[in-house]
């Protein structure tokens, strides 16, 4: 496992800039999420540490040195793709061991034995390993292709929302599957997503990216209670974030444009009047549509709620973020 | 507007049963799911009630009339579906126009309709746009537009926001949900999302395997599910299933899990041999003094709350917690199940067994 350092990264493509001046650290034994809409810079991230693309500026660390000379395989870097493609002529023991069957590494064949016999065990699929891989389903096939990272031992891993063509229940299992591969192997992990719940979940620090800025790097409980911006708090919360006008609730501090409320922001009992439009049951959580005066809000309240649609709440806001004309923090 | 009643529907192709015996009735105005895995005879099911397939066997009433071997131009149905198709070299106001256009109807008559139609759905500043220029959900709210214009009896829907992306999809069922608000048209819905049946539908129907497993509102099927594939199918993350071997006689209102007794509604039927207690994450705390022993797998921050990984010797369980309650893996500690909110089932047949709680949900 390595610390991997970005600095002042920058990256276009044409006329699309695709990372703008990035700065991290990636701890060594961190895991990393990066989270942001499709087009933030994620991947390119990804591609640009694994030596996939050049940047146009700046430098990539790994554990000290820049790796910008080296070759993809010289950086010793493992990926995994969102499209899980494994040969499907070989069986899942042969899929497993081709990493270690490259000419870069050529382990011997005792030794790659009973490091695939290894990984199978972490990845709970080691009777499998005589199948073809065209015979799984596809948590294993992803299962086998997170293993083609795994058996390798690289300085870094590298994964591409690698969760996101699989069911939600399959994602669900295989999240705590990840995080515990994570700590059983005390690896070096960065992860791409636009899933919240897999940034929530997973990571030791979540980086948050906007058209190929770094707006913000925390923890998941930082990022989600100590937002930098409005964007950075639409990001994380279901439901999202409430955001109104400062001047539709009292107490807005002299600069506020915009107070941004989140249901436990929300104290329901007295303030000022809004009115139930819908009662959404969602089984664990009820959630309420508001209208206070031309404002619509959600909030939450238990599932078992006597209100219907029409009654009328009294509401203050508790402890909520102000944020500035352009959208920052206050 | 209209009602609809569907009596022991059924359509076999081949030797394979899609739909096995359907029914259930779709209330004037109501916003109808008909929720499942793939294969289970959802999609089968809306189009035999749009027409698109006749049924093998079994009755379809739209306002008490029997359709079921009509075609689908004599039902007076719209159909949205996932792929919405809108004809690229017309603009956005000809493309809503065009079923009125092609059934004849008067010039006037069509201009009226279509301002009306866009004003409900916010598109009249766009009528004059080419459609190719169009984000993804104004074509969706044209596809919409298009269906609207004719003024069905009911619409059906196809997994229409299959084909957009997590953020957009949650925007566009709001909105849909609001548009039903406005126009109270009866609307079945066809989707394999769980969260998406509940967040928007006032009833839904499980399916399974062409089997409908239950019919109610969201709420009722998420508290009292009838049977285990209910169980586990909705609601994320799903019901815990603990598994054990016991013995309680009807009237009883605790069961014994080896050897720790937890209480539950009380049972309206005797069970007994190989069964399984459903208790959501939601009821399940971590105390010390809960009689139930698990060890702590994992933690799962979700910004409120967190999901709690626990495994216990009747599998594993998962519970959520608030956030701010310390809990670290590796460590031992007890689970209190609240007991109201318990749900034992029959691990054979996977049918729930009747009690206090869910007596008044089970119908049929």
């Amino acid at each position: 496992m390595a610390e991997v350092q970005l600095q002042n990264l920058s990256k276009s493509y044409g006329a699309t800039q695709a990372l703008k001046d990035v700065t991290m650290t990636i701890p060594s034994g961190a895991f990393v999420v990066l989270l942001g809409p499709t087009g933030a810079g994620k991947t390119t991230t990804l591609r640009l540490i694994a030596g996939l693309d050049k940047p146009d500026a700046g430098d990539v660390r790994i554990d000290g040195a820049s790796v910008l000379q080296e070759t993809p395989a010289q950086r010793d870097v493992a990926m995994v793709f969102q499209q899980y493609s494994l040969y499907p002529h070989l069986t899942v023991r042969d899929n497993l061991a081709f990493p270690l069957r490259s000419p870069m590494i050529a382990m011997r064949e005792d030794q790659i034995a009973k490091r695939v016999q290894e990984v199978a065990e972490v990845l709970r699929i080691p009777h499998k390993l005589d199948n073809k891989a065209t015979a799984l389903s596809g948590g294993e096939m992803q299962r086998v292709s997170i293993g083609r990272a795994l058996v390798r031992n690289p300085r870094i891993y590298l994964m591409d929302e690698p969760l996101s063509s699989l069911d939600a229940k399959l994602r669900a299992d295989l999240r705590i599957e990840l995080k515990r591969i994570h700590a059983d192997m005390a690896a070096t992990f960065l992860y791409v997503t636009h899933d919240q719940i897999e940034a929530m979940t997973m990571a030791t620090h979540v980086g948050v990216l906007d058209h190929g800025k770094l707006v913000q790097f925390g923890t998941p409980r930082d990022i989600y209670e100590n937002p930098v911006s409005t964007y950075v708090a639409s990001r994380l919360g279901q439901p999202h974030i409430n955001l109104l006008p400062a001047d539709a609730l009292p107490g807005a501090p002299a600069n506020a444009a915009q107070i941004g409320l989140r249901p436990e922001h929300i104290h329901v009992g007295d303030g000022q009047p809004a009115t139930i439009q819908r009662v959404e049951h969602l089984g664990d959580q009820t959630r309420l549509h508001l209208a206070l005066g031309p404002h619509n809000l959600i909030t939450l309240t238990e599932p078992h709620t006597a209100l219907r649609p029409g009654q009328t709440l009294n509401i203050r806001p508790h402890n909520p973020l102000w944020f500035d004309a352009s959208g920052n923090r206050i | 507007m209209a009602e609809i009643v569907i009596k022991n529907l059924r359509k076999e192709f081949g030797a394979f049963t899609a739909v096995k015996g359907s029914s259930f009735t779709i209330k004037d105005g109501e916003f109808f799911m008909l929720l499942g895995p793939s294969g289970c005879g959802k999609t089968t099911t809306l189009r035999m009630i749009a027409g698109l397939e006749l049924p093998t066997s079994g009755e379809i009433l739209i306002d008490g009339e029997d359709v079921s071997q009509k075609p689908a131009s004599q039902r007076d149905i719209a159909m949205v579906f996932q792929m919405f198709a809108l004809y690229p070299h017309m603009n956005v106001r000809k493309n809503i126009a065009y079923p009125l256009v092609s059934q004849g109807v008067p010039k006037a008559e069509v201009q009226r309709k279509v301002a009306e139609v866009a004003r409900i759905l916010r598109i009249d500043h766009m009528l004059d746009k080419p459609v190719g220029g169009l984000s993804g959900g104004d074509r969706q709210r044209v596809a919409l537009g298009r269906a609207i214009v004719r003024n069905p009896k009911a619409f059906m829907m196809d997994e229409p926001l299959g084909a957009l992306d997590a953020e957009f999809r949650e925007i566009m069922a709001e909105e849909l949900r609001a548009l039903h608000d406005r126009m109270h048209a009866t609307t079945v819905y066809v989707t394999h999302d769980q969260l998406e049946a509940m967040q928007m539908g006032d009833k839904i129907v499980v399916m399974n395997h062409g089997v409908v497993e239950q019919f109610g509102t969201p709420q009722d099927i998420y508290d009292h599910p009838a049977t285990l594939f209910v169980a586990d199918f909705i609601g994320s993350p799903a019901m815990n299933f603990l598994r054990f071997d016991g013995t309680a006689t009807a009237g009883a209102e605790q069961v014994t899990l080896g050897d720790t007794p937890i209480t539950l509604p009380q049972l309206q039927e005797p069970a007994s041999g190989q069964l399984v207690l459903g208790v959501r994450p939601e009821h399940v705390a971590l105390s010390d003094t809960g009689a139930l022993k698990g060890r702590i797998e994992a933690v799962e921050y979700l910004g409120t709350t967190q999901i709690v990984t626990l495994s216990t010797p009747f599998g594993p369980v998962k519970a959520r917690t608030p956030s701010t309650q310390p809990a670290k893996p590796g460590d031992l500690t007890g689970l209190k199940l609240s007991a109201p909110r318990l749900s034992l089932f029959d691990a054979t047949t996977g049918r729930a067994f009747r009690t206090a709680a869910n007596a008044g949900v089970h119908h049929g």
